[in-house]
């Protein structure tokens, strides 16, 4: 069971190395395994060591140690629903008469169940939201056995039969109605705005709580019909280090927003660091005379003058074309985060004209915001709204190629698309000239690049490096090259 | 292994429970999740590696822990530039030329010359030698909790350092050879992971995440730490901030914050929090104008019915 279960843990992405196999073996010998949350915990402490991988560990634990006890509930009318939906009249047993009458007794189940959540969202008893998630997946689910469908599909299923974000909506309404009977309270708030949002926030996690019992619920229903393995395996998703940025969902772009906070700090944290270790100054005769007072005139310990560099400063030249739409939107959170650390980031965005973003950014109050104004606010469409570096390179050299100094890193973030225009690699190449380092961020697979209208190649000369930017880990990487 | 004898003098832990309730006995409020990797860290003889945002107490459960095992806390705390004369040992080298030099004097006195090799042996002893925490924690006698703080600040080539002590509990001084713990002592990392530590370092410990605690953990938390709180405003006090741990933020309020702002509340005699008292202590809870702005906005343009279940959705 363990070895099956570390197995899909690798196959999921997550770097299990032997001693830490072993180690999870040693630690389950430990604990008492009657109680499925220590072994849980026993578990996690030895085989997962990032706080990024938990979800991941936590999902595949859940499909592994699902709660054998509680299954049966489900396993016998996960057997039935099909019988009722998928084929009523060719089931010799079941007469067409009882189907029916089985049907309406569901639908004034389902009536019923939708009080009974909503009571249930009104108390938040634990019991009780764990009793609505296994009815209402016995009833609105539909399991059918042996169908390769995922967790998902059926979570959905059944919170749509269950009419969860009506409840909710009705919920808050009822709660915040002036002069609401002490039974629909859901809190003892304060009023005004502070108490609602109080409320709504409590609702919400009770929400959140009951959807994962409705999943947990499936997913101990899948395990029954198809195994472990299999479920497991269907459950898998990138990591979001491996997340390509060209194709990632909004789901997925949440989970990246999430992971590039850290990754911008230790961006941040790495540069300062290196600013201050990276040379030793030269020898500090005199401190190392007064140093040696105290050693008897032996100069003990040498001291040196500690260098002062100039902070670098970081301009980032991006692409938000729709070639790279969702590069785009994931290179602007990325700015933002490094600008939020530095003081000295100048932010440009181009498509075919180019626009300074820097003071956009520096007004904002969150990422979501300023992305939304810089597609509203800046001035980047020349013509026609088709990407063309050579313009935008062109212009941006024309207007701003001054206020690039030798202590300027330059960072351009595009798949250099050009649409057959002009490449102007002249523009890049004076900015090079003017600029500390260059480099470039391509979201394209390496393959691609150079094939139809891609032109990477003509910049690439004039360039410090070309890097291959399509999700996290490569973004690390090139944090490693950074000086 | 190697065969370290296991802490004699230290109280052992009979189990995850029984972990939670000492350390409840100490003032730190565990889950059951601590609990396990608590016991498990002391039954398998290995480090723990505590990490999480800021003030959510992973300092906390060190010192904690200490008291549980009624052990001695020996801190070494990590800064940029940490080396192993700040974290293993040192040589006391004015004390040795001070030896050196007192040698001399008495070699000009007629007293007979002594070999280098034997004036090596020795300034070289242990007489000269400096403990820094790290070794002390390994030669101590008594029980003794190694607390490792903020480990990620030190450079990713100083953590070579910390390799040899945390899986053989031992250091190698050229000079005087291997010194080898005489009992495993308990060991604990914290991390507020602004970098990812090396796989060597993850290795060799068992991973404990701490993040913001659930609102009923958070509301014991504030009950036990805060004296004369009313359980309303508890409950009160640990919404609100659950609520602003929702918001995009600069900095998320931590624990010690939402007990700072407790006892505020309780000074100024305040019975229940509304919008008008949040708005006028936020600074208590946020520690960039930034987010008191955008906190207080939200909070003033929040029209009455708006606010719907679909802009807290779940996920």
């Amino acid at each position: 069971m363990l070895t099956g279960f570390v197995e899909e843990l690798r196959a999921a992405g997550l770097p299990v190395s032997l001693t830490e196999a072993v180690d999870a073996a040693d630690a389950v010998s430990r604990v008492t395994l009657t109680d499925r949350d220590v072994l849980r915990s026993a578990l996690a402490a030895t085989l997962v060591k990032t706080s990024a991988h938990v979800e991941v560990f936590e999902t595949t634990f859940d499909v592994y140690f699902s709660v054998r006890g509680a299954s049966e509930l489900v396993a016998g009318p996960g057997a039935a629903v099909p019988r009722e939906q998928g084929e009523p009249d060719s089931d010799g047993s079941g007469p067409a008469a009882g189907a029916s009458g089985e049907a309406r007794a569901g639908a004034v189940d389902a009536t019923r169940l939708r009080e009974r959540a909503a009571g249930a969202l009104r108390s938040g008893a634990a019991a009780e939201l764990a009793a609505v998630a296994r009815a209402a997946t016995m009833l609105h689910a539909g399991i059918e056995p042996g169908r390769p469908v995922g967790v998902s599909y059926y979570l959905y299923r059944t919170l749509r039969g269950l009419d969860l974000d009506g409840l909710l909506a009705e919920l808050l309404r009822a709660a915040s109605a002036p002069g609401a009977p002490g039974g629909d309270r859901i809190l003892d708030a304060p009023a005004g705005p502070l108490g609602e949002r109080l409320v709504a926030d409590e609702l919400a996690a009770r929400a959140a709580k009951l959807r994962r019992l409705v999943e947990a619920e499936v997913r101990r229903a899948l395990v029954e019909d198809r195994g472990a393995a299999a479920v497991a395996r269907s459950l898998r998703r990138p990591l979001v280090e491996d997340v390509d940025f060209m194709h990632a969902s909004g789901e997925d772009l949440a989970r990246l927003r999430r992971a590039l906070y850290p990754l911008a700090r230790s961006l941040a944290a790495r540069l300062a660091r290196r600013r201050r270790h990276r040379h030793r100054g030269s020898l500090d005769f005199r401190s190392t005379i007064r140093r040696s007072l105290s050693t008897g005139g032996v100069p003990v310990e040498p001291r040196f003058h500690t260098v002062r560099p100039a902070k670098p400063e970081i301009v980032v030249v991006a692409d938000v074309s729709g070639s790279v739409a969702a590069f785009a939107r994931f290179t602007l959170y990325l700015v933002y985060a490094i600008a939020s650390q530095f003081s000295k980031v100048r932010s440009f965005v181009f498509v075919d004209g180019v626009d300074e973003v820097t003071s956009i950014f520096a007004r904002s109050r969150s990422i979501s915001e300023a992305v939304a104004r810089v597609a509203s606010e800046a001035d980047v469409v020349h013509l026609d709204g088709h990407s063309d570096y050579g313009n935008a390179l062109g212009t941006f050299v024309e207007r701003w190629g001054r206020d690039i100094t030798s202590r300027t890193n330059v960072v351009v973030l595009g798949d250099a698309r050009n649409n057959y225009h002009a490449a102007n690699a002249d523009a890049l190449a004076a900015i090079a000239r003017r600029a500390r380092r260059v480099y470039w961020l391509n979201p394209e697979p390496r393959p691609y690049w150079g094939t139809g209208d891609s032109i990477i190649a003509a910049y690439a000369p004039f360039t410090d490096g070309v890097f291959e930017c399509r999700n996290l880990r490569q973004l690390e990487r090139f944090v490693d090259v950074l000086d | 292994m190697t065969a370290v004898a296991t802490p004699s003098g230290a109280a052992r832990l009979g189990s995850p429970a029984e972990v939670v309730e000492g350390l409840a006995a100490v003032g730190y409020l565990a889950d059951e999740h601590i609990g396990t990797v608590v016991y498990l860290a002391e039954r398998l003889g290995k480090p723990i590696l505590v990490e999480g945002p800021a003030g959510t107490g992973k300092t906390e459960l060190a010192k904690s822990v200490a008291a549980l095992l009624s052990a001695r806390l020996v801190r070494l705390q990590c800064y940029e530039g940490l080396d192993e004369a700040k974290a293993l040992y040192e040589w006391n080298y004015r004390k040795q030329l001070l030896r050196i030099q007192v040698e001399r004097a008495e070699e000009s006195g007629g007293e007979g010359a002594r070999g280098w090799r034997e004036l090596e042996q020795d300034i070289f002893s242990e007489e000269f030698l400096l403990e820094r925490p790290l070794l002390e924690a390994i030669r101590a006698t008594d029980p003794v909790v190694l607390l490792i703080d903020e480990v990620d600040r030190i450079e990713l080539e100083t953590e070579a350092l910390l390799l040899e002590v945390l899986s053989d509990y031992q250091v190698s001084i050229p000079e005087l050879g291997t010194v080898r713990a005489r009992q495993i002592p308990m060991v604990v990392l914290t991390s507020n992971d602004t970098r990812e530590l090396s796989e060597a370092l993850k290795r060799r410990c068992l991973y404990l995440y701490l993040g913001y605690p659930s609102v009923e953990r958070e509301r014991a938390i504030v009950l036990a730490k805060v004296p004369g709180i009313e359980h309303r405003l508890a409950d009160e006090v640990v919404r609100v901030v659950r609520s602003l741990r929702e918001m995009e933020l600069e900095k998320h309020p931590s624990v010690s914050e939402t007990l700072d702002w407790a006892r505020s509340l309780v000074l100024l005699g305040i019975e229940r929090v509304d919008t008008s008292v949040t708005e006028s202590t936020l600074h208590l809870l946020l520690k960039y104008r930034a987010d008191i702005e955008k906190v207080s906005a939200e909070l003033a343009t929040r029209a009455p019915g708006t606010s719907g279940a679909g802009t807290s959705s779940p996920r």
